[in-house]
């Protein structure tokens, strides 16, 4: 019986300690937003995390992109030829990238590069004190140093997202085109036939503004949240990297049937 | 080890060698004077524990003031409570007359830049190097020209004794280096007070002399107030006005250095001098070693 | 780590974000319908089908296997019962003759359905607002399913 009671006990606090993360979460949130106005004004901020977050993360975006793309396009000839329809291989290749792998599959990479990094350097700050010094100097920690960091976090990924799926349909056609002979004019305007500028491209955009909203904003919330030492900071990326996966993967899933489903 | 000296008159500041071009400010002073922090019946709890318990502070203006107590007893969070950023669960925490936590965040901030703070660690920003640290709280706070703020980071450097060191990032500083550039960005502004929390630990011998100096010469040259939070009770004695040790929540003894030393209290006597045993135990609250090692034996006790 | 001034901080953000766009410009024009036969950009013409099977709008309109426009419309005529497909024809490809002759084929076994056409021999080219006149419907595979058995079970019944 008391075993019974201590079980639920445990399921009330960690509920309980869900909730009050969740509320401490979007307050920070709203203290981000509210630096936007500020931020403004010294344009500076905004331009160095661009480089740390966005332009660090290029390389490995555009490596995954390509080789996401030659998989696609290997994988996808070795089924649409059993068909007789390789001719529909360029759509397969952009359909698959520019809905789903291209803003899924960067923003996985992304909490795993950028969002880790935010996380820590965060974290490291917390635990340094530093942030508390930004405090006692008078400056507001919120509105220096996390609401650049996360509108960079939200700019770079439709860009980093873009670049993936550019890059995935090159490597497709490299594959399918240069290597397995499907017909170059088939495969691009098979391709144009059947992906549309709005249903597709523009949802795959909204997908990937989406993630970065979610992923910057786990990403420095852990950050900011975390316990100030070093167990504490590496326990926060961890969180970071999981968390962001499975907001992605989830809210993948609900943004897909919002967009395509009817 | 520097003698124990009596409170400064202001006479005797202009000796010291210039840390700063102190601008002079207009200042009003509605408080009474003398007293720059006024803490009354200030608790502050943490879950259920409770870190302070009703305490009474007063920091006099223009002395160095010690806040001396073993670990752990929340001398940190003190001066957190002092500076603002926590809120206490009761009492009142007034600094130059302005009650700190019923102030407005733009009036607190102008307020905070008035306050200099020193972290244990120097919370020096790790992507700027030396010079762009002390220069940033002019930065951020002022219109200054390029110029100017870098005659006056150079001052504040030359002041810490760090002028050479402007270029270095803060991971290729040692631990005093790094705390003597976060002294030099605390002046920066020329506040009127500067809090140090710990500012001995971990030092080896020669970089603690010179923090240890250049505490009371800063004050005194630059009309500073200054509280030291430490457990270092040689280095922090030396150079206090006034001692206030804390325990348990709560202020056991007061007093300038020589008073507090000398004073009756086992407690004291034991914290000041760095007895293993006293009225704090050497060991943690425990069963019985016998308990312990046979429980056969300690149930058939039992 | 190199300390980059802020120059080529700048640099190197600006190269990001012109990369990101680029690649989304790419996207639009090259992989999506926008790069296709746009609107305006072409003449329409309109044929009537008995049936179109599964056509949809944007199909792609292509002669000997060349794509030269795309199905714009396709509505219901309440009079005639047919289906009315609007085509635009890019307007590189003006040289059509007006008896030409339009089919709907399937691309493949499982293929998405497209109009074919197969040039006449007339004179005078398809124009603005013109209508081919002679066209195939779709082949329905249910229908082509059913006369194969019916025309089976009349063999059957013969003798």
């Amino acid at each position: 019986m008391n075993a019974v009671l201590d079980w639920l006990a445990a399921l009330g606090r960690a509920g309980l300690g869900a909730l009050e993360r969740l509320g401490r979460g979007h307050l920070l949130l709203l203290g981000i937003l509210a630096g936007l106005g500020p931020l403004a004004r010294r344009p500076g901020l905004l331009l160095q995390q661009m480089n740390s977050v966005g332009v660090r993360s290029v390389l490995i975006i555009a490596v995954s992109g390509i080789f996401v793309g030659m998989v696609l396009g290997l994988q996808g000839h070795y089924i649409l030829s059993r068909f007789g329809a390789e001719a529909t291989l360029g759509v397969m290749v952009a359909a698959s990238l520019v809905r789903e792998l291209g803003p899924v599959v960067t923003a996985l990479l992304f909490a795993g590069r950028a969002g880790s990094a935010l996380t820590a350097e965060i974290g490291l700050m917390k635990a340094t004190e530093q942030l508390s010094g930004l405090e006692m100097m008078a400056v507001n920690p919120v509105y220096r140093v996390l609401t650049p960091r996360f509108l960079a976090g939200f700019l770079s990924m439709p860009l980093l997202a873009a670049m993936f799926s550019a890059l995935g349909v090159w490597g497709g056609w490299f594959v399918g085109v240069g290597l397995l002979g499907v017909d170059d004019g088939t495969y691009w305007s098979q391709m144009q036939a059947k992906i549309d500028l709005h249903e597709d491209i523009q949802n795959g955009v909204v997908k990937s503004l989406v993630f970065g909203f979610v992923c910057s904003w786990i990403a420095i919330f852990q950050g900011y949240d975390c316990v100030p030492t070093s167990e504490g900071v590496s326990r926060a990326t961890t969180k970071t990297v999981v968390h962001s996966a499975l907001a992605v993967l989830g809210l993948d899933f609900v943004l897909t049937a919002l967009m395509f489903g009817k | 080890m520097a003698p124990k000296r009596p409170p400064k008159r202001p006479a005797a500041r202009a000796a010291a060698p210039a840390a700063a071009p102190a601008p002079a400010r207009p200042t009003a002073r509605p408080a009474p004077p003398d007293v720059l922090v006024r803490v009354r019946g200030l608790s502050f709890h943490r879950g259920r524990r409770a870190i302070f318990d009703r305490i009474d502070l007063d920091i006099p203006r223009g002395m160095v003031t010690a806040i001396m107590g073993p670990s752990g007893t929340g001398k940190t969070t003190l001066l957190k409570l002092i500076g603002g950023q926590l809120r206490p669960s009761a009492g009142t925490v007034a600094v130059d007359g302005k009650d700190i936590h019923a102030l407005r965040t733009g009036e607190l901030y102008a307020l905070r830049k008035r306050m200099g703070m020193l972290f244990q660690t120097g919370a020096l920003l790790t992507d700027l190097d030396v010079f762009e640290n002390v220069a940033y709280p002019l930065r951020e706070h002022t219109k200054l020209s390029e110029s100017m703020i870098r005659k006056l980071v150079l001052l504040k450097l030359e002041a810490v004794g760090l002028r050479g060191a402007r270029d270095l990032m803060p991971s290729e500083l040692s631990g005093g280096m790094a705390r003597r550039v976060a002294l030099a960005r605390a002046i920066a502004l020329d506040p009127m007070m500067i809090m140090y929390d710990e500012p001995f630990t971990g030092q080896d011998p020669i970089s603690m002399g010179v923090l240890v100096q250049l505490i009371r010469r800063l004050n005194d040259a630059a009309h500073l107030t200054s509280v030291v939070v430490s457990h270092d009770v040689a280095e922090t004695a030396a150079i206090a006005d006034y001692v206030y040790v804390i325990a348990d929540g709560r202020v056991i003894d007061r007093g300038p250095p020589a008073k507090v030393q000398a004073s009756g209290s086992a407690w004291t006597r034991q914290f000041m001098q760095g007895l293993p045993d006293g009225p704090v135990p050497f060991h943690y609250p425990a069963p019985s070693l016998a308990t312990d090692l046979l429980p056969a034996w300690g149930a058939a006790a039992a | 780590m190199k300390k980059l001034n802020a120059h080529g901080i700048e640099i190197l953000v600006g190269a990001f974000v012109a990369a990101g766009f680029v690649a989304m410009f790419f996207l639009a024009m090259k992989v999506s319908n926008l790069g296709a036969v746009t609107v305006g950009d072409g003449y329409q013409v309109t044929a009537r089908f008995r049936n179109v099977g599964g056509l949809k709008v944007r199909a792609p309109v292509s002669m000997g296997g060349v794509p030269l426009g795309k199905v714009v419309g396709i509505h219901f005529d309440d009079k005639t019962f047919d289906a009315v497909v609007t085509m635009e024809i890019d307007r590189k490809h003006a040289q059509i003759p007006d008896d030409t002759y339009a089919k709907i084929y399937t691309a493949g076994l499982l293929g998405e359905q497209y109009v074919g056409l197969e040039p006449g021999g007339s004179d005078k080219n398809l124009k603005q607002g013109s209508e081919i006149r002679m066209t195939q419907s779709a082949l329905v595979l249910e229908e082509v399913i059913g006369q194969f058995i019916f025309s089976k079970a009349q063999e059957g019944s013969k003798p």
